[in-house]
Formats: C-alpha cells, structure tokens, sequence
C-alpha cells in the first residue's frame, strides 16, 4: 500500500479504536478484543513502514496546513521509526497485562482507560513520525492531556493531586519554556522542519544557543530533568499498566525522544559541539542521573523507587544527547529501546505482585519470590538488562554512551555512567534478593482477596494475563541483546 | 432571483436596517415563539449577509456606501474593509448561534411577559453593534454605541428574574457605560472642532498631522479612556463581572462575544485609523499606559478568575484577562501585533461563545453554575461538560484550538519585538488559566454529583448551536488560513502598509 | 487672565456642569440622584457641541437667497441625536432605579450593597448545604 497512507494510518487507526472502544463499552469482552486488535493492526502497519524505511524510502504525508508555513506534516526518518516500533510492540503486550490487571482488580471505568490508553498511543505515533518541530509539540501536547485521565483514574484525593501536579508540569514546561522555544526557533531560522544537520546553523547567535537550548531541554518536561521530574513519581497514581507503558516508555520517551530530536534535526550535533552549547547539560543531566538514583535507594515504594529509576535513566539519553558525538547520540537512541522493554518488564512485575498479594511497600514483599518465581524471574532479568549486563540488551546502549563520553575525553562523564551502574545495582538488585532469600514476614495466607489465583503447588502468582506480558518482555531483553546490530544499523543514518 | 441581485450593492446597508427595523417588528410580534423565530431568521440573515460582505472584501478590496446617495464629507458613508468585515462575521455569526439556542433558555430564565421584549432587545443590540462595526462616521459610531448599550442594559437587567443582582448590575453598567459613551462623544466633538469633520477617512488625513495640538491630545484622551470604559480595560472593568454574572445565560453568551469585541474594534480603528501616533506623547501613552495595563488586567483578572466560586464570574473575569491580550497585540502597534489582536478578537469570540452557551446547559438542567453545581457532570450531561472542556482548553491555549493560534501569534509578536518579558508574562497568564479551567474539570469528571441530583443531557436544540461554536473553535485551531489571513489584512489595512 | 476667562466663557459653562454631573454620579448614593448628575454630565457635553457651532454674528442657516453668514447647523443636528440618546438612558436608567425598588425596598446604594451581601451570603450557605 501507499506508505504516505499508511503513514497516516498510524493516527487514525487508533483514534477508530477508540471510537470503537466508546461504543462496545458495554460489552468487556468486545471491548478489549477491539484494542488487542487495534494493536495488532498498528503493529502490522508499523512494521510494513520500517521495511520501507530499512530500504532506504523516507514516507512523507502532510495532513493540513494550520497556518502559512506551519503544516501539521507527518514523515518517518530512523528516530522516529524506533521509537514507533517500541509503542506499538509494546502496547500489544501491555493491552493484554491490562486486561489482566484492570480485571483482577476489579478496577472501574474501565472503557474511559482503554480510550484514552488509545488516544495516548495514537498521539506517541505523531510524535514518532512528525516531520516539523510545530506537529511534534502539536502531539507532545496531546499525549499530555489523553494521560491525564490515566493518572486520576483512581478519582480519590491522592489521585487528583498526583494528576494535578502532573498535568500542572507537563503543561506548564511545554507552555512556559518549550513553546516559546519552538517560536523563537521559527523566527530565527524561518522554518521548523526537521533536517539533518539541524537548521540553526548561522540563524542564532551562539552566545544565546544556551539558553535556547535551555528552554527546550526544561520545556520538554516529559524527559523529567531535575528540577522539573516531581511530575512523574506523582503519576504513580496511576494504575500499573499506565506507568508501564506510559511512564516508563510512551511518554518519558516521547521526552527524551524529543531531546534526541531537537539535538540532532533542529541544532544539528556538530554545531552543538563546535559551539559548545550543550556543555552545562552534561551537567545537569549528570546531576539527575546521580541524584535520582540517591532518590531511588530511599523509597521502599517499589513503584516510587522504579520512578526515580527512570528518571535517573531518562538522563542517561540527555547526557548522551548532551555529550553532542555521534555514539552520545546513537547510544541514547539505543537506549530508549533497551531502558523501555527493561522498564516495562520491572512495572508490569510490579503491578503482578500487586494484584497478587496488594503489597506496594519494597520492605513487605519479603519471600514472595519463592512463591511467585515467574515475576521475580522476569523482574530479575529486566532489572540485570538495566544495570546493564550480559547477554542482556542494556548493555549495548551503556556501552555506546560510555564511547560517546570517552570520545569527547571526559572522564567524568564516563566516572557517572559507571557509578550510576553501581547504584543501579543498589537499587533493583535488593527487591529480587529480598524476595528469594528473606524469609517471609508471614504465613501462606489461604486467600488473599479475590483477586489472588488459586494456589497451586505452593505457587501464588497472579492472573496469567498479568504474567505472560513481564515473560514476554523480559524474554525481549534478551532477544535484543543480539539483535542490537540491526536496530544500530536502523539508526546508522541519523549520524551520517 | 432579480431581486436578490438588485439588493447586492445594498448589502451593507442592509446588514443595519434589516435587525434594526425587525425589532420593532418583533415587538410587535407579542408571543414569545413567533419573536424568537423572527429574531432567529433575521440573525441568519445577517450571518449571510456579513459572510457575502467578507468574501467581497477579500476579493475586491474596500467597499464604500454612501447612505441616501450623500457623497462622503456631508453624508454618513458606511466602510468595509477586513478589520470591521471580520467584526461582522463574529458579531452576526455569535447572534445566530445564540439566538438558535436560545428558546429553551429563555422559557427556563425569563418571566413570560419579557420573553418578546428579550429578543426585541437582543435585535436592537444586534443592530447597534454591526452599526458600530459598519459605519465610517465618528459621530454614527456613538450613536449606535448607544443603540447597542441601552438594549445590553436591558438584557443585562432580564436576569432579575433569576436574581435580583441582575438589576444593580444593569444599572451599575448603564452608569459606567453612559460615561463612558460620553467621554467618547466629547472626544469625537474635540476632533470635529479640530478638523471640521466627522468622516472617519477624513479624520485620518486631517488628524496626523496635527498630533502636537493640545486639543487633539485631549481628543485622544477622552477617547482612549470613554472606550476603555465600553471594552472593560483594566482597570475600568468593574462593571463587567457582575454584568455577565446576572444576565440571563443567553444574554451573557451574546454580550460576551460580542459587544466588548466590537468596542476593542472601535479603539482599534481609532488609534490606528485616525490619530496613528508613531511618536510623541501618543505613542508614549500606548507604550506606558495601554501597554502596562492590559499587562497587569491580563495577571490580575486571571488570578482573580481563580478564585471564583460562580463559574459565569469566572469566565467574566476571565473575559477581563482575554481583553488585556487583545489591547496587549495592538499595544505593540506592530503588523504583526495588530494580526494577532484581531486574531484573538475572532477567536476569542468563539470560545467564550461556546463556554457560556454550555453553562448555560447546566443553567437549564441544574439551575446552579457554581462549582458546587457542575459536580460530577461529566457523567450526567457529558456533551455539555465536553464542550465546556473543549472551550476550556481553547481558552488555556492547548494545540489544535484557536486559543492555540492566538497564543502563538502574540507570543511571536512580542518576541519579534524583542519583549521577553511580556511574551513571558502571556505563557504565565496562560498557565494561570490552565488552574482555574482544571478545577471545573476536576469537579465534573473527579467527583461524585450532589447525592440524589439526576439531571439529563441538555435537550438538542441547546447543544448543536454549543457544539457548532465548539467544532468552529477545533475547525479554525487547526486550519487557521482563513483567519490568518484575514487578521494580517485588516492589520495591514489599519495600519496603512502595502501587502 | 480675566479676558481669557470671560473670552471662553462657554467652556467654563461646560466644564464646570461636567465637574458638577460627574461629582454627583460619584458621590450621591441615591440612584435617583446619580441618574441626575449623569443628566447634568451629558448636557454639559451638548453645551460643548452647540456653542462649538455658534459663529459670532451668523444666523440659523435658512436659505434666504441672500448671501449671509450663518452657524455651522452640523452640531445642532448631532447634538438632537444625542439628547434622544440622552433622554433614553434617562429613562431606562429610571425604569431600572423603580424595578430595584420593587425588589430592594430602598433606592440608597449603601442599603442596596448591605441586601446584596446578605444575598451573598445566602449562597455561601447554599454551597455549605
């Protein structure tokens, strides 16, 4: 078919499953087939682009012109395209988690959350595949507001704070800094289409580059750099589906995506290198990094402690984005693949042991492991995948950030990546051992609510909806690990 | 057919005396029923009418009318050029929504014997506010300022059915609005001692060269701060909240749409197309007076729209701020302030249309629009609630909303301008609006409704106008051309540049 | 100085009516009564507008076929529009002051303003209930 119109496709699809969502509402199980069916199809459609793509073809469509000059326009270059594949992949397997966990919990208003779970990933398709800085702020802006009913899901005082302050930062940073930003851009070069080698050169004077680049990397709040990351531990409100594909792959990285967008098609790395510009990035994302984890290592939380988690892994791609060489670079796009499919197993494992047992707190959840191996297995993988071991897909990404630093000769930098590592292991690797090797606080309960399945042969997992997915992810982690040289090769243009 | 062709030329003439003779029809009228169909008919009318007006601007340029054949200096000549043709379309297009919504409204707020006297009333105002827009006489413009402002007393005070505040405001607005008015005829009368003329294009020539005359200083003067007074600048504004507060939801819905539009309009078309300071102590007061103003009205209502408790005086006050944007884009008294002034002033009618036209939805089924009476609406009426939202986003300046190409265009002009500070304090202002939209959605859609309130969805004939006015706020969000175009027109045709 | 004031005479008329209208809107609490002051304000300005007219010598402006010199009737004219408009609000002005009557019992603001926060606190407890 005619990429253009697949292209389009991508939107649409979505959005027309949501339509269909809205009207089978009633009816559960209709309902959730539409969604899994919506994925599978985007999943398709994203596929047969990424063969256009991997062949060298650059898919184009513009949908409508806004206003002289500033059309909402759609076009696919590598970037985009893998982080396209991410969202859609993954909302296969995180529709059938969330079946499995909106049931077992006998959650409400659950045709509200796969409508806007849908309306998000539709508005992440944009923003993978948009072809001017104007439609990717256009989307930006969308993904906000689709996921705010998401985070106040829950309707009670805590879950109206948490989405207050999520919506509040989010809307405020993308307003307050990034459109202003996105302006002063089009003034200056005339133009907000992305193009290689970005389209600043020679349009702004160096001196101010700073600052512009400033109000882009605090604008885009979604990449969560300190002091404006408070958004996203408070969207742990949410229920666990969301922050396992939202908070820890479509919409954080639709944040440092956006990062790795605006470095690379609207400054262009050489001239962030040979100006300088970036330079106190590398500070700043260096101070996330180091901090969040700190933050990490204090919340017995176990969803709390993956957010500060990412947070402190967001800085990861905003340092390699920083750090202005093209493995920096490549790196961090790299690593938007390997954090989300380890991230995503850590969250959904999360959200297993919840339904499971309604344990949140890291320091109760003593002895579970025996009891629920298949999601302390997977847990276990994922979070080895992030540390960043072999034979797992973390690896790789660290490893081309670690080159990217070593490049520009700052050791420090390399000094961050490596304690970061280490902190990493500090965090995550204590709820896998506490869980295995601790004894339990308490005996087998006989039943633990109905949401627990029934126990068999000492084993108490949960629903097998809400197991399957975490397998499955984890199992990726190690698929990707080699593997990794074909996505490199997908991205090898964008620093040519 | 031959008929519709003979009446071509005529149509800007037409546009006035058409609702103006047809509220005296509608008076005579007497039923409630017949008169709102008679008003709504002769609405449409004139939405058509001023459409065929902006495609022949756009077209071809310019249109003058010389009423009863008297050529311009003796005469009263009407002007059309893109500024007040894109005046027109808001002023008729708002009236027709509002007037095809309104039966319900009005059966639910106004006692039986005022229903026909409302709509004479609210086509009296429709025609005082296009005479306003159309004519090219300064002394034609007070006289259907006054048209318009007398007939807005009386919708004002038809709330009082509802509450008796309604009659206080009225009379509070007519004090203020007479002032006003006349603050601005002594203005006009200086500048007629001055020039000898009243002819609009006429003062345009004669006034410029004469801006270091003491009399013309006084002129401006009296005009900047009678009109300031109509168009409720800061801090002049005070008779606006507990106006739109107490009108009935139908009236607001018009009266807010339009009728301070029309008066930024006619400031608009003073300062830029007769006096058009470039320097000296006019140029001053729009950099150090109007400038700071509407600065601190655009803060100030906003922070004061936070804390209200009644939603109408919260889009009122937000009305205020949104006012203080509009006098902030022609501050500037740049091309491309100008273009986002009378962007804003197009967009801006469209969302305040459709957020009042949807409290008054809820005015109708839950007879309360406090934040106590939109709780947990977004279930109960969920139309009326999602146009509510949509308006709200407009207002906030979310992307593919109007709000959201106002925004731009006003940010971008400042920096153009190289005036951090202000494009700074828009975003801010902006973010402030984010706060006191999201508590009204919080209170729809997170909370539990009122224990044993059922209310249904509006009945169909209240929604689709909403629903129009909501769907023309996505439409021109995302496809803003049109608009664009139109507003870099009219602000290049004020300010006298070349295209 | 004395001639400069005598030679103007006519805009002391006008500003010192306008003063005393305005003064009055302002700081009279009867309704009635600001409407009255609003009236003085609004004559003043049709005192402006006529003797702006006025030229010294000249007649009322009927052709007599005679060549003779006459006032400038434009003002005349603009300002018998504006007493229409000015008799208007007077009257709505009025009809109002006798409806706030009917719903107040009283025709004084600071009464108005005392009913109006017992109003407002009406709905404060309506919001607690």
């Amino acid at each position: 078919m005619n990429p253009s119109f697949l292209l389009a496709a991508t939107l649409l699809l979505p959005l027309i499953g949501t339509l269909f969502i809205a009207l089978t509402g009633s009816r559960a199980n209709l309902r959730e087939a539409v969604t899994l069916v919506t994925a599978g199809l985007l999943a398709v459609i994203v596929y047969s682009l990424l063969q256009d793509v991997l062949a060298g073809a650059r898919p184009a469509a513009t949908l409508v012109e806004v206003v002289p000059g500033l059309p909402l326009a759609l076009e696919i270059e590598p970037l985009g395209m893998l982080f396209a594949c991410i969202a859609s992949g993954l909302w296969i397997v995180n529709s059938l988690y969330s079946i499995g966990y909106m049931r077992g919990n006998h959650e409400h208003k659950q045709t509200r959350f796969y409508m806007c779970f849908a309306i998000a990933i539709a508005s992440a398709m944009g923003i993978a595949f948009a072809g001017n800085m104007f439609t990717l702020f256009i989307f930006y802006e969308v993904l906000t507001l689709s996921t705010y009913p998401l985070v106040a899901h829950k309707e009670t005082a805590e879950a109206r704070q948490g989405a207050r302050i999520y919506l509040g930062l989010l809307i405020g940073t993308s307003i307050g800094f990034q459109m202003v930003a996105i302006i002063w851009t089009w003034l200056a070069a005339g133009t907000l289409d992305f193009a290689a080698g970005g389209i600043l050169r020679g349009k702004v004077d160096p001196a101010v580059l700073p600052f512009l680049l400033a109000l882009y990397m605090f604008g885009i709040g979604k990449a969560a750099l300190m002091p404006f990351h408070r958004w996203l531990p408070s969207a742990m409100v949410a229920p666990t589906p969301v922050s396992a594909l939202l908070h820890a792959v479509a919409v954080v990285k639709a944040g440092v995506f956006t990062v790795l967008k605006v470095v690379v098609y609207v400054f262009g790395v050489d001239l962030l290198a040979e100006t300088g510009a970036s330079q106190w990035l590398i500070g700043v994302a260096s101070f996330t990094l180091i901090a969040a984890s700190l933050v990490a290592m204090t919340k017995d939380n176990l969803k709390a402690r993956l957010a500060y988690s990412t947070i402190s892994q967001l800085s990861y791609i905003v340092l390699g984005a920083a750090l202005a060489t093209s493995y920096g670079v490549l790196g961090g796009a790299l690593h938007i693949a390997t954090h989300a499919l380890g991230k995503i197993t850590l969250f959904m494992c999360a959200g297993a042991i919840y339904v499971a047992t309604h344990k949140t707190e890291i320091s109760e959840m003593d002895g579970l492991g025996r009891r629920m191996p298949f999601t302390y297995g997977a847990f276990l993988v994922g979070a080895l995948s992030i540390i960043g071991l072999p034979p797992l897909a973390g690896v790789w990404s660290k490893w081309y950030l670690a080159m990217g630093a070593v490049e520009t000769g700052l050791w420090a930098v390399v000094a961050v990546y490596m304690i970061s590592s280490l902190l990493n292991v500090a965090y995550l690797i204590p709820v896998v051992a506490r869980g295995f090797f601790k004894p339990s606080a308490e005996p087998v309960p006989q039943s633990v609510g109905a949401a627990a399945a029934p126990a068999a042969g000492g084993l108490q997992e949960a629903p097998l909806l809400c197991v399957l997915p975490p397998c499955l992810t984890a199992a990726g982690c190690v698929v990707l690990f080699f593997y990794a040289d074909a996505v490199v090769a997908l991205l090898r243009p964008l620093v040519q | 057919m031959s008929t519709l062709s003979a009446a071509l030329p005529h149509l800007p003439i037409l546009q006035v005396v058409v609702p103006l003779i047809s509220a005296p029809i509608c008076f005579l009228l007497q039923r409630a029923g017949l008169a709102w169909a008679f008003s709504t008919l002769v609405s449409w009318l004139a939405f058509a009418t001023s459409v065929m007006l902006l495609r022949a601007v756009m077209a071809d340029g310019t249109i003058h009318y010389e009423i009863g054949g008297w050529a311009a200096p003796w005469g009263i000549e009407y002007v059309i050029d893109a500024a007040n043709a894109i005046v027109l379309v808001i002023v008729s297009g708002i009236g027709a929504a509002v007037s095809s919504y309104a039966p319900r409204s009005v059966l639910a707020e106004i006692p039986a014997s005022q229903r026909g006297l409302y709509y004479t009333a609210y086509l009296l105002c429709l025609a005082g506010l296009l005479g306003v827009t159309i004519t090219g006489d300064a002394f034609n413009v007070f006289v259907f300022l006054e048209i318009t402002s007398l007939s807005s007393y009386v919708l004002v005070a038809a709330g009082a059915g509802l509450d008796r505040r309604a009659l206080t405001a009225a009379y509070n607005y007519l004090v203020m609005g007479t002032v006003g008015a006349t603050f601005f005829v002594i203005g006009v009368g200086l500048l007629y001692m001055v020039t000898g003329t009243l002819n609009i294009a006429d003062l345009h020539e004669r006034v410029p060269p004469l801006l270091d005359n003491r009399t013309v200083h006084v002129a401006f003067a009296f005009i900047v701060v009678g009109l300031g007074l109509k168009l409720a600048l800061f801090p002049l504004h005070t008779w606006l909240p507990n106006a739109y507060t107490y009108a009935p939801s139908t009236g607001t819905a018009f009266l807010a749409a339009t009728s301070t539009k029309v008066s930024v309009y006619v400031l608009l078309r003073f300062l830029f197309g007769v006096f058009a300071p470039t320097s000296g102590l006019m140029a001053l007061t729009m950099d150090y007076v109007l400038l700071p103003l509407a600065v601190i009205g655009m803060m100030a209502a906003t922070v004061a729209a936070i804390y209200q408790y009644n939603l109408k005086r919260l889009l009122a006050y937000s009305s205020v701020a949104q006012l203080g944007y509009m006098v902030l884009g022609f501050a500037y008294g740049s091309v491309d302030g100008l273009t986002a002034a009378v962007l804003h002033l197009f967009n801006h009618a469209l969302m305040k249309g459709a957020l009042f036209l949807a409290l008054g939805c809820v005015m109708l089924r839950v007879g309360d629009v406090t934040m106590h009476g939109v709780r947990g609406l977004g279930r109960q009426m969920p139309w009326t609630m999602a146009a509510f939202v949509a308006g709200g986003l407009s207002l906030i300046g979310v992307p593919l909303t109007v709000g959201f190409i106002s925004k731009w265009y006003l940010v971008g002009a400042a920096l153009e301008d190289g005036r951090w500070w202000i494009a700074a304090l828009i975003l801010a202002s902006s973010l402030l609006a984010v706060i006191y939209v999201w508590k009204v959605v919080e209170a729809a859609y997170l909370r539990e409704p009122p224990a044993g309130r059922t209310v249904r969805e509006a009945p169909l004939s209240m929604l689709v106008p909403t629903w129009i006015l909501v769907l023309a706020n996505i439409w021109f969000g995302v496809d803003a051309e049109l608009t664009v175009s139109v507003a870099r027109t009219a602000a290049m045709g004020l300010l006298g540049v070349a295209p | 100085m004395l001639e400069l004031i005598l030679a103007k005479y006519n805009y002391w008329i006008v500003i010192v009516l306008m003063m005393a209208g305005l003064y009055v809107v302002v700081a009279r609490g009867n309704l009635v009564k600001k409407i009255i002051g609003l009236n003085v304000f609004q004559t003043s300005v049709f005192l402006l507008y006529i003797s702006m007219g006025k030229v010294a010598g000249g007649t009322a402006p009927i052709l007599t076929g005679k060549d003779e010199v006459f006032s400038n009737p434009i003002p005349h004219v603009l300002i018998l529009t504006a007493i229409v408009v000015g008799i208007a609000t007077t009257a709505l002005g009025l009809a109002l002051v006798v409806r706030i009557r009917e719903a107040y019992s009283t025709i004084e603001e600071d009464e108005i303003d005392e009913a109006e926060s017992l109003d407002m606190t009406a709905d404060l407890a309506e919001r607690r209930r």
